[in-house]
This record gives C-alpha cells, sequence and structure tokens, in this order.
C-alpha cells in the first residue's frame, strides 16, 4: 500500500533533519548565541562579586566570577555615604513623577491623533515628527533653560525637558490605531466625551502599549545624567542623580589614581574600587530584577508595528 | 438608494472641507472635537517650548554671543562663526569621526542582530531561547555611565580584567586609556555588546511572521536548512533591514554624545579618533565659552542631519514605496 503523502513529508523531513551539515549549523548557531549570552552576563557577575570582595585581594589578584574573599565593607560605605541615598531619593522622585507625566502628555496626544473624524490629526503628527528630524541642537536648548526658564539648578530641570518624546508619541499613536473604532464610537452613541473614552474605555484595554511606553519613558529618568552635567553645578550636589554621582565617582577616582602616592595612601583604608561596584549593583539592581517581568511587554511593544508619519 | 445618495453627497463635501486647510480643519474641530482639542493642549505647549523656542536662539550661529548683551542684544557677525569652525582642523577630524564610528556602529550592529535573530529562530529548546534572549538584550538597559566604569574596571592595565586575560594567552598589555588607535574597534565591540541583542527583536519578530509553509516546502524539495536561511529568510529580511538602515543612515550625523563623553571624558589622548561633533560642540561650550561659534558647529549639525534623513527617504521612496518613512 502506497504511503500517504503526510507520511511521506515526515519522512522526508525527518531525514533532512539527520543530514551532517544541518547538524552542523546547529550546533554553529547554539555556540555563537552561547558566547554571545556569556559576553552579555559576565561583566554583570564580575560587578557583583567585586563588590562583595575584600579591596586589598581585588588590587593584588584583579577580577573574579566569585568573590576571593567575601567582604561586606563596601556596601556599608555605600549606605552611609550621604551622597548615594540622596541620589537615590531623588532618582526614584524623578522616574516616578516624570514617568505619570510623560504618560499623562503621550496618551491625550497620541490618542486624539488616533481617532480619524479629528482633522488636525496629520498636521499634529507633522508638527510632533518635525522635532525629530530637525532640532536647535545642544546650544539651543542650553540658553533657552539657563538664559530663558532659568530652571537651572532646580529639580524641574531634571523632569521638564524630558516629558515628551516624539518617537513614543508616535509608537502610543500606532498603538491606538490598532484597537477597533466600534469601542469609541458606541460610547459616543452613548453620550460620553472624548475624555471619558479615553480613562474608561480606551486605556484599560491598552496595558501593553502603556507598559512598553511607561519602561522606555522611566527607563529615560533612571538612567538621567546628562541634564545633571549641563544644569546643576557643585553647590546644587543633592540634586544629583545616581547615574551623574556614578559619573563623578569615576572621574574622582581616576584622578586620584593618577597621582600615585596619594593612590597608594588610599589603599586598605577606603574600598574604592569594590566601593564603585557596589554602586553599580544598587543602580542597575532595580531594573535587572524588574527586568524580566517587563520583557515581554517591550518586546510586544517594539513590534506594534513601524512607526510612519 | 436616496439615503446612498446622500451619503455619497456626505462623503464629496466632507471632502471638500478637508481640502480647505490646515486652519479650516482646526475651526471644524474646535467646533465639533472641543474635547479632543483640549487634550491636545497640555503635549502642544510642551513642543512649544522645549521643542521649537529653542530654533530662536539658532540665531546665536551668526552672533558673537555676550551672555551680558543677551540674545537680542549681541553683535551679529554673519558667517564668521561657520568660516572659523570650517577652517579649523577640528572640523576635519570630528567630521570624519562622527561619520567613520556610526557607520562602523551601524554595519557591526547590524550584522550582529541579525545573525543574533537567525540563531534564536533556528535552534530549539523554548527555555534555552528564552534565557539566552533575555540575557542579550538585557545590556540595552544599562546606561553608558555603568557602562564606562565597567568598562574602566575591565580594561585596567594592572589587574584589569581583559589584561590579565591576555598575559595569561601571552600577549602583551594594552594601555587602552593612552592607546587612541584601538577605540574605533572598542567602540564597537561596546556598541555590538550594548545593542545587537536589542537590535535583534525586530528581525526576530519579522523572522516569526514568515511563513512557516514556505519552509516545509523548501524542506521537502530537499534544501538543507543552509539553504533555507540563505534562500528564504535572508532575502525575505531584506525589506525590514533596508528600512532599519535608512534610518540609521539618517542619524549619522549625530554622534553619541552618552558614549563618547562616559567612556573618554577630557582624556586628550583619545580624542584624536574619538572625538565626535556632539562631544566637541559640548567642550566649546562648556569648557572655551564659546557660545556663537558652539552654536555655528549645532546648527551645521542639524542642517547636515535634515538633509541625510530627507534624502535617506527620498532614495527609499524610489527604490520600496512602502518603507519610506513619510
Amino acid at each position: 500500500m502506497a504511503k500517504s503523502n503526510a507520511d511521506l513529508a515526515f519522512e522526508a523531513k525527518s531525514k533532512i533533519r539527520q543530514s551532517a551539515g544541518d547538524k552542523a549549523l546547529n550546533l554553529f548557531f547554539v555556540v555563537f548565541i552561547l558566547v554571545f549570552a556569556v559576553v552579555c552576563i559576565t561583566p554583570f557577575l564580575l560587578v557583583v562579586s567585586a563588590s562583595f570582595s575584600d579591596e586589598t585581594m581585588l588590587n593584588k589578584l584583579g577580577y573574579s566570577i566569585f568573590p576571593r574573599q567575601f567582604s561586606l565593607d563596601a556596601y556599608k560605605l555605600v549606605t552611609t555615604a550621604g551622597d548615594i541615598p540622596q541620589a537615590y531619593i531623588i532618582t526614584i522622585f524623578t522616574t516616578v513623577v516624570g514617568t505619570f507625566l510623560s504618560m499623562f502628555l503621550t496618551c491625550t496626544v497620541s490618542y486624539a491623533m488616533s481617532v480619524k473624524n479629528f482633522r488636525s490629526r496629520t498636521a499634529l503628527a507633522l508638527f510632533i515628527y518635525f522635532t525629530m528630524l530637525f532640532n536647535g541642537g545642544l546650544v539651543s536648548n542650553y540658553l533657552l533653560i539657563k538664559k530663558f526658564l532659568h530652571i537651572d539648578n532646580n529639580i524641574l530641570v531634571l523632569l521638564l525637558p524630558s516629558l515628551c518624546n516624539a518617537w513614543n508619541i508616535l509608537l502610543m499613536r500606532n498603538f491606538f490605531n490598532g484597537l477597533p473604532d466600534s469601542l469609541a464610537e458606541s460610547a459616543k452613541i452613548d453620550g460620553a466625551n472624548d475624555m471619558f473614552i479615553l480613562w474608561k474605555i480606551i486605556l484599560p484595554i491598552s496595558k501593553p502599549g502603556l507598559a512598553t511606553i511607561g519602561l522606555f519613558y522611566a527607563l529615560s529618568y533612571w538612567n538621567e545624567w546628562y541634564k545633571c552635567l549641563l544644569y546643576i553645578d557643585t553647590s546644587h550636589s543633592k540634586l544629583y542623580t545616581l547615574q551623574y554621582l556614578i559619573q563623578r565617582i569615576l572621574r574622582q577616582v581616576n584622578y586620584a589614581a593618577n597621582l600615585p602616592s596619594e593612590a597608594a595612601a588610599l589603599q586598605g583604608q577606603l574600598p574604592t574600587y569594590s566601593f564603585r561596584m557596589a554602586t553599580i549593583v544598587v543602580t542597575i539592581g532595580p531594573i535587572i530584577l524588574l527586568y524580566p517581568f517587563l520583557q515581554k511587554y517591550f518586546v510586544q511593544g517594539l513590534t506594534v508595528g513601524s512607526v510612519k508619519g | 438608494m436616496g439615503a446612498v445618495k446622500q451619503k455619497g453627497e456626505g462623503r464629496k463635501k466632507q471632502k471638500r472641507r478637508k481640502d480647505a486647510g490646515l486652519i479650516a480643519g482646526i475651526r471644524y474641530d474646535i467646533r465639533h472635537n472641543p474635547y479632543l482639542c483640549l487634550l491636545c493642549v497640555p503635549t502642544i505647549i510642551w513642543f512649544v517650548i522645549f521643542a521649537y523656542a529653542p530654533l530662536v536662539y539658532l540665531l546665536v550661529a551668526f552672533k558673537k554671543y555676550s551672555a551680558t548683551a543677551g540674545l537680542w542684544g549681541s553683535e551679529w557677525v554673519g558667517f564668521k562663526n561657520f568660516e572659523a569652525f570650517f577652517g579649523s582642523n577640528s572640523f576635519y577630524n570630528v567630521t570624519f569621526n562622527t561619520i567613520f564610528l556610526n557607520a562602523l556602529f551601524i554595519l557591526a550592529t547590524m550584522f550582529f542582530s541579525i545573525l543574533i535573530a537567525i540563531a534564536l529562530s533556528e535552534i530549539s529548546g523554548k527555555y534555552f531561547k528564552k534565557t539566552t534572549q533575555s540575557i542579550v538584550i538585557l545590556p540595552h538597559f544599562i546606561s553608558w555611565t555603568v557602562i564606562a566604569m565597567l568598562c574602566e574596571a575591565l580594561l585596567k592595565t594592572n589587574n584589569g580584567f581583559v589584561n590579565n586575560i591576555l598575559v595569561a594567552l601571552g600577549f602583551e598589555r594594552i594601555n587602552f586609556y593612552q592607546n587612541a588607535d584601538v577605540w574605533p574597534a572598542l567602540l564597537t565591540i561596546l556598541r555590538i555588546w550594548q545593542g545587537a541583542g536589542y537590535g535583534s527583536i525586530v528581525y526576530l519578530a519579522a523572522i516569526t511572521g514568515f511563513d512557516q509553509e514556505m519552509y516545509e516546502a523548501a524542506r521537502v524539495d530537499g534544501a538543507t536548512r543552509g539553504q533555507c536561511i540563505r534562500y528564504l529568510t535572508l532575502p525575505l529580511l531584506k525589506t525590514t533591514a533596508v528600512m532599519l538602515f535608512i534610518m540609521n543612515i539618517g542619524k549619522i550625523f549625530n554622534g553619541d554624545f552618552g558614549m563618547i563623553y562616559n567612556l573618554v571624558g577630557t582624556n586628550s589622548m583619545l580624542y584624536r579618533t574619538t572625538d565626535v561633533i556632539d562631544t566637541y560642540v559640548y567642550r566649546m561650550l562648556v569648557e572655551s565659552t564659546n557660545v556663537g561659534q558652539s552654536s555655528a558647529v549645532s546648527l551645521w549639525q542639524s542642517i547636515m542631519g535634515f538633509i541625510t534623513v530627507m534624502f535617506a527617504n527620498w532614495v527609499t521612496k524610489k527604490a520600496d514605496p512602502d518603507s519610506a518613512m513619510f
């Protein structure tokens, strides 16, 4: 009896799967992705290990995957050195408040742009898109903030200039565009106004989009250092964010390392390098902890569709 | 019948109204969509202040700016600020570095993103795939300040992780922070480390969207997996790759200030190969407080960026209208 087509196909497929070339290719991919993943993760392991290491061992033997001599000195210094807890408070504050305000400004305008009946939507999209193509650049923004708005050395400078991101607005608009029109229309017939529709109907069904854009905004506030560099001087150092503090610590130790006698005097007293690694751990810790929960959202969000102006 | 006719007429009317232009559209929306207009107002105000108002300060590029005289009181100098920049050695150096480094980043990241996407789509084992994907994306979320600190620890001449390995393998130590020649390669490697995994998401999504029956048919016809990748996956990925490539080309004049400033900082020994337009403008503004000239460089960069985006988009439109951005 002749075998059915499906059986033949199955046989052919399994025969092909076993060919040596395919196996070699598969092995190559597995090895490649493994090596790449190891390269990606190793620096993180080194940092965590170094942050728990004893400073003298670190200086003598260098970095290792496992701490050679366990020590909590670095973390003691991180929690007692006044700068870092203060920077933590500032960073958490700007991240929470900034993300909330950003989401408000982004959702409102992108919802309006997604309503088909809204005549100005194309003009509005162009108005926003143009800022991505042409902008004033560093100097113009610097002069505006320092000479006109006068919000330098103020916590507002960490929030206001970064509230909106044209790219995120267009991504959110694309997300809203993908929702069925019928929901809003039926609510409209029932007499609901647009604000009510956005708040009660659109936002509750947009959680994946909100999570993606929210994550992008939150990360941009959490990783903020540029505004501190430009607009906050040393006399207002209590406004420094965590990332900027890291940059300053790096520069300062560089400076000490260039002077051998002073650097030698420091050794054994202050856990310089393990201290720096501990700072990194407390800075990227929250990102790493939240990452597994948020990953599926931004993978979804990124593939919502390409941005079209 | 009558209803259909009416509807058709209504549509024609609507179309005519749409053609009446921007002001009419806004007037219509204020009357018919007042709440939607209200929703847009805060964001429009933000864009006016933080995206459009700075454009006024571009006038500084044509002035000899003094802080006491301010924007309007400063003296006009025409194109002197531009001439000073185009006449300096820095002009060639920073322009070349910006374009050269960005070109390296774009090509290297693209190559590795596609390779990662294909590898992830080919390997089996759900958990292995998920875990490795999570790990390769992770570096994207780490800021350059942290990466700079990591780098300093890994690249130190004495007891740095990389140099210890080099010595163990029998090579000489490399003094990374004094050797400008290794930096283009080093920055490219860091960029791959940081961005390739993240970049692979889009490609992987594209591959997952491909018609699986095509692959099955090819296999049945005796194609090896290598041939499937060569003759199916790669050609199908071309549209995505070209679109992303052109988008990146549009940004080729924008140096990555965050990356360069954090990694190189004020280490002038490395400027020869790493100084980009953005870091140059920053230094001129903050260190030498030459506001007029730094503004001129900034404006020149914005204009070149705008031209490249427009040109890139025009090329795409010619080649493949569907992938054009606007």
